[in-house]
């Protein structure tokens, strides 16, 4: 068949379509309807399989290069450490912690690792002002030092008390988290450290969709092992790191109270007045200026006037 | 002081020219008059002055111990509790209190009521010295201080609420500046300073209210980022702005209360008659607005609870200390400002601006600190934290207190104007 289209015709077509799916592409990733990068990863941490081994906090210590602790990683010790009332969180030389939890009914303990979660739509990096927090595509949280002023406030908004501060330096402060390993690993694809460490298989590395479909079939594979729920699929808006436990979450420790929407979605209300209060109080307020200066606003006029004649 | 005005009749100092025609000098305007031994015999004669000499001989040490080996050394802020008493006091404390800048620069300059001129320029001084040493001790505060432009200019990160409060406190910062610099240009002496911001005085005072609506209503909402951490009844997703926004018009109008009644009190000489004796009018009818806007806070606080389905936690311990709050904090001063006002008492007025100032930084200290991580543990801040923010009030109280008295601040300037 003969071509009927001409070179230009097909450059300024070529030309109109690039602008036309640009123009779309940009119209159909609007922050409100955001559900997380689509091939973002996680991890999907199974509660029945963890034997509270260690060796995740051994390798994580090892792969960000965090300093020795104060206990080797082999003292089960740690399990019985308690700071007003609490069990161990992380801290400044922890990026994630395995804490036992002994459950009522149940013959033996339940163990639970504790790290980022690595939200679809952090807390953290939504109240930063200075932006030093990024949720790469890979699904990683990460977070720049080099910006950060040490406001603290993303600890304050974390829903999971993730975020670190190091209180101990006054010259080199900065937030110590968990970044799924970004840097080292996963940008090249690989899995965190922590998960290739796990003898138990506890920590499975995947697509974040591709895990909850797995959640999912392990229920069905073995009905009346787990909870009915995939704790992370939908609190505050979804996380990359999920957990599946046969013991109802707050028995493992992991609060379920969360909301199910993003954190950011509380602050919105005061947000969504910003707009207002920038382009109405102006004038609302020049008017109420004239309005209650008028009568001398008058007084001078016909002073003015009285004076001409 | 007062012993001195009385031996000497050209102080204190209020023109630009000595009784014996000649100028005085800035140098012998900031001695106020005095010989340098005669200053300092006045200074240290105030009991107060030892007072301050001895928080400081403590804690400006603290504070360098804070500078050199962090905040570890010096409180207790830790994981759970990134927020300690400098921000929770020093910030979201001071910044409501000091709302009375733009409150009375709208009372005046935008409604034209003259009747409360005599007190807008320490309305509008009280609100300047708020901020700054608000920022002040933010800058105790940040882990890396020195990075204080960056959400200005290096990283931006628009979409936070800590960036409005950042970008906010800076301008509105300017704002007073530039709203005091006349009593300043007044007393330096050179008016074309003064005509130019004569000029800018009503925009200034619409940026001041635009300003301040947002960032006293985003110091409430930094809060709505931790929906599962504070207390309910102290959370509101929908109303914790207003809240703030509203308590922070009755906290600034108190505060300017206490203040010009310290200043009366205690620096008597320095203010004029035109000051003295409008004082009590003009303290009733603050003590009218304040009892206004808390009748509105209150309808707000309780329109949260009941928005929330709340009322359950009323009935538990910390239901128990939320009442006792609204019940100290603003429904006892709200009484005793309405009957004030009523018989036209100033003193009762007084006294309730003194628990109603009291009751806001309850309030903030509740929110930031006290019901925060509710369901986990209570922190008890440490006694070098504690010190830390007593040096520095002491420094705020130093600086208002200079530049009241040598600021036509209190009195009507006698020379050019």
């Amino acid at each position: 068949m003969k071509t009927t289209v001409s070179r230009r015709n097909f450059i300024k077509g070529g030309l109109a379509g690039t602008v036309a799916v640009t123009a779309l592409k940009e119209s159909s990733s609007q922050a409100a309807t955001f559900e997380g990068y689509p091939d973002g990863m996680g991890v999907l941490v199974d509660l029945t399989r963890c034997v509270g081994c260690r060796s995740c906090e051994a390798a994580c210590n090892q792969e960000q290069k965090l300093p020795p602790p104060e206990k080797p990683f082999d003292d089960f010790s740690v399990f019985d450490e308690m700071m007003h009332g609490q069990k161990r969180r992380t801290d400044e030389t922890h990026y994630t912690v395995v804490n036992r939890y002994d459950v009522p009914g149940l013959e033996h303990p339940l163990f639970r690792k504790i790290q980022c979660n690595h939200c679809q739509e952090p807390a953290c990096l939504t109240s930063c002002f200075v932006n030093a927090y990024t949720k790469t595509p890979e699904g990683a949280v990460i977070y720049n030092p080099n910006v950060c002023v040490g406001c603290r406030t993303c600890m304050i908004a974390c829903p999971f008390y993730i975020p670190t501060f190091k209180y101990s330096s006054a010259f080199n402060p900065r937030i110590m988290k968990c970044i799924f390993c970004y840097d080292t690993r996963l940008k090249d694809g690989k899995p965190p450290a922590c998960v290739e460490a796990c003898p138990q298989e506890a920590l499975t590395f995947g697509k974040r969709n591709d895990l909850i479909k797995i959640g999912r079939q392990r229920m069905v594979e073995t009905p009346g092992k787990y909870e009915d729920h995939i704790y992370g699929e939908h609190e505050v808006g979804g996380t990359a790191w999920m957990y599946l436990s046969s013991v109802p979450f707050d028995k493992v420790g992991l609060d379920t109270h969360l909301p199910k929407e993003p954190i950011l979605n509380f602050v919105k209300d005061f947000l969504g007045i910003v707009p207002m209060v920038l382009t109405i109080w102006p004038a609302l307020f020049a008017g109420f200026h004239l309005l209650a200066t008028r009568k001398d606003w008058l007084k001078n006029k016909n002073d003015d006037a009285h004076e001409e004649e | 002081m007062r012993f001195f005005s009385h031996q000497r009749p050209e102080i204190p100092i209020v023109d630009h020219i000595k009784p014996d025609g000649s100028q005085w000098t800035i140098k012998e305007k900031l001695w106020l008059g005095l010989s340098s031994g005669d200053y300092f015999k006045q200074f240290f004669r105030n009991p107060v002055n030892w007072l301050m000499i001895a928080i400081f001989v403590i804690g400006v040490p603290l504070i360098a111990q804070r500078y050199i080996y962090g905040l570890d050394a010096v409180t207790h802020g830790s994981d759970d509790y990134p927020w300690g008493l400098f921000l929770g006091f020093g910030l979201f404390g001071m910044v409501p209190l000091s709302a009375s800048g733009f409150m009375l620069g709208t009372t005046c300059e935008l409604f034209g009521r003259k009747d409360f001129h005599p007190i807008e320029r320490l309305a509008l001084l009280n609100g300047l010295l708020g901020y700054f040493f608000a920022v002040l001790f933010l800058e105790v505060d940040l882990g890396m201080w020195w990075r204080l432009p960056y959400p200005m200019f290096v990283s931006l990160g628009p979409a936070a609420v800590l960036f409005l409060v950042a970008w906010h406190v800076a301008t509105y910062l300017s704002v007073q500046i530039a709203e005091v610099l006349p009593a300043f240009f007044e007393w330096i002496g050179w008016l074309k300073g003064k005509r130019v911001i004569r000029k800018m005085v009503l925009g200034l005072t619409i940026a001041g209210i635009i300003l301040s609506t947002l960032h006293q209503g985003a110091l409430g909402a930094l809060f709505t980022y931790a929906p599962g951490k504070v207390h309910p009844l102290w959370f509101s997703s929908n109303f914790q702005w207003i809240h703030f926004f509203c308590s922070s018009i009755f906290a600034g109008l108190s505060m300017v209360i206490v203040s010009s009644t310290l200043i009366r009190n205690f620096a008597g000489w320095r203010c004029d008659d035109h000051f003295k004796n409008s004082l009590d009018d003009i303290t009733v009818k603050l003590g009218k607005g304040c009892s206004l806007a808390m009748i509105t806070y209150l309808v707000i606080k309780i329109v949260a609870v009941a928005h929330d389905q709340e009322w359950d936690y009323l009935l538990t311990g910390w239901g128990s200390y939320y009442m006792l709050e609204l019940g100290i904090g603003v429904i006892l001063p709200m009484f005793m400002f309405a009957f004030g006002v009523r018989n036209n008492s100033a003193g009762l007025v007084r006294f309730a601006a003194w628990i109603a100032v009291f009751g806001i930084i309850w309030n903030r200290l509740n929110t930031a600190l006290v019901c925060f991580n509710w369901q986990l543990y209570q922190e008890i801040p440490h006694w070098k934290e504690v010190w830390i923010t007593i040096t520095i009030y002491s420094l705020y109280f130093l600086t208002y207190r200079f530049i009241v008295y040598r600021l036509p601040i209190v009195y009507e300037w006698k020379g050019e104007k």
